[in-house]
């Protein structure tokens, strides 16, 4: 692979939906594509079902990337998960900026079943670009709680 | 705003509501606070000027099937239309007082302004508050100490209302500066954005004073953010447990909040949590051309959705 992952591996994370995106990089691990393995995935029942919580809480907990992947709009498995998911996560696109975290670390994306090379494309270029930003780094703890780091340290 | 004719229109409602919410005199001379009027002896203790600042709204979504009687200024009105719109209130259980307003006072501004005295005694005299401490009187204009939300109030005027206490008022207000403190932070790095976010929420205790007083926040005991399956919040006391927290309360308002200010004029550390709801709102008009709480008949953009989104475009890597 290119020099890109040749750095540390930094963690992100990506909520696909079952009926298309998982089954899109299913295919891609079928067709034996090469992709960076910065990502950890974690399959949902549809993109309706991501919660913009879910999203913050991973970046919370310290992620450094937040990939969101569905059913391309008109092809969700239950008709209209992906059109609610749509408005919610670009409203969460919007908002992350304004409270401090780059809008570049989160992405969402539509892709099918069948398009295992959209698939590579995606997690490639997603990959690269979080590893362009760097790690998220951490956010400033209290004083309380740092005492109580250390002394677990 | 004329105290006698609010009496009047309680007094006339009364007979036929389980209670009226409206305002009585605090716990000292700078505060107002809400009160339950169930009989006619009561009315005596009602009070109608600028330190009427509290949402009464809030308290309907928990009234259930009681008829009730409710005082509401313009912005308070919004938070009805929303209930109406989300189905949180029967109408015909609502007889709504309206009261045009000319700008309330922030009991924490006045506190400030006063140095944090003893307050003795408070007077109106048009846009003049005229406060008594021991150090003697002194006179303030209303707009420096009225809450942000009267700066750029749009209806001072309630968009719904069964009798209206005094005439309609216009706004004066440009609609187009509503959103410019979320602009101005825009405006800078997101660096600067984050330390400005880490200064304001780190000083949150996490009392939850905002969402309890928030009037759209129905969950109230079933918040996500106590519930331990599933474990959304530790009680750790550390920024990003703080920010979670509020993440949760503006998303959970997405298209909802009426920008009534509660959750500021609750907040004991002086937190702007306002500019977060805002700054969601701000897109919702921009996306959806979608203001909360002004249609009864509207539906909150995030509860439906089109096939076709204009506005919306895909992001590319």
């Amino acid at each position: 692979m290119s020099d890109v992952t040749a750095n540390k591996e930094l963690r992100i994370v990506g909520f696909l939906c079952n009926w298309c995106s998982y089954g899109g990089a299913d295919t891609a691990g079928v067709g034996r594509f090469k992709q960076p393995t910065d990502l950890r995935i974690i399959r949902v029942p549809c993109s309706g079902r991501v919660d913009p919580l879910l999203v913050a809480k991973a970046f919370a907990n310290g992620a450094d990337g937040v990939l969101v992947s569905g059913c391309h709009p008109r092809d969700c498995h239950y008709s209209e998960g992906n059109y609610y998911a749509r408005r919610r996560l670009e409203m969460l696109k919007r908002f992350l900026p304004f409270i401090g975290i780059d809008e570049k670390r989160f992405h969402y994306t539509w892709i099918s079943a069948s398009e295992g090379q959209r698939w590579q494309k995606t997690v490639t270029d997603f990959t690269k670009r979080i590893h362009e930003l760097g790690p998220a780094g951490k956010a400033v703890l209290d004083p309380a709680d740092k005492a109580v780091e250390e002394m677990a340290s | 705003m004329n105290r006698e004719r609010l009496k009047e229109a309680v007094a006339e409602i009364l007979p036929g509501v389980d209670a009226v919410i409206a305002y009585g005199q605090g716990f000292d001379a700078a505060h107002g606070e809400p009160c339950f009027v169930t009989k006619k002896e009561e009315l005596e203790g009602l009070i109608l000027n600028p330190l009427c600042e509290h949402n009464l709204a809030s308290y309907l979504p928990s009234r259930k099937n009681k008829k009730t009687g409710v005082v509401v200024k313009g912005c308070d009105s919004r938070t009805i239309v929303q209930f109406l719109q989300e189905g949180l209130v029967k109408r015909e259980n609502l007889v709504i007082i309206g009261v045009p307003c000319t700008g309330v006072v922030s009991a924490k501004k006045l506190a400030r302004a006063l140095d944090h005295q003893t307050v003795e005694e408070v007077r109106f005299e048009g846009e003049t508050v005229i406060a008594r401490t021991p150090r003697g009187e002194k006179r303030i204009a209303l707009a420096d100490v009225s809450p942000d939300k009267c700066r750029t109030c749009r209806y001072p005027t309630p968009l719904i209302y069964d009798v209206l206490v005094g005439e309609p008022i216009e706004s004066d207000k440009d609609p187009a500066a509503v959103y410019d403190d979320v602009r101005e932070l825009m405006g800078k790095s997101l660096e600067e954005r984050k330390a400005y976010w880490e200064k304001e929420i780190g000083r949150c205790t996490r009392c939850y004073a905002c969402r309890n007083a928030c009037p759209l926040c129905v969950c109230q005991d079933s918040c996500i953010a106590e519930t331990r399956d599933p474990h959304w919040q530790s009680q750790r006391s550390n920024l990003s447990e703080k920010m979670m927290f509020h993440f949760i309360h503006a998303i959970h308002l997405a298209g909802r909040c009426t920008e009534c200010g509660e959750c500021e004029r609750a907040c004991p550390m002086d937190i702007p949590l306002g500019k977060l709801k805002k700054k969601i709102n701000m897109d919702m008009l921009d996306l959806f051309d979608y203001v909360p709480g002004i249609v009864c008949e509207d539906k909150p953009p995030l509860y439906t959705f089109k096939v076709e989104e204009k506005k919306i475009e895909e992001h590319e890597l």
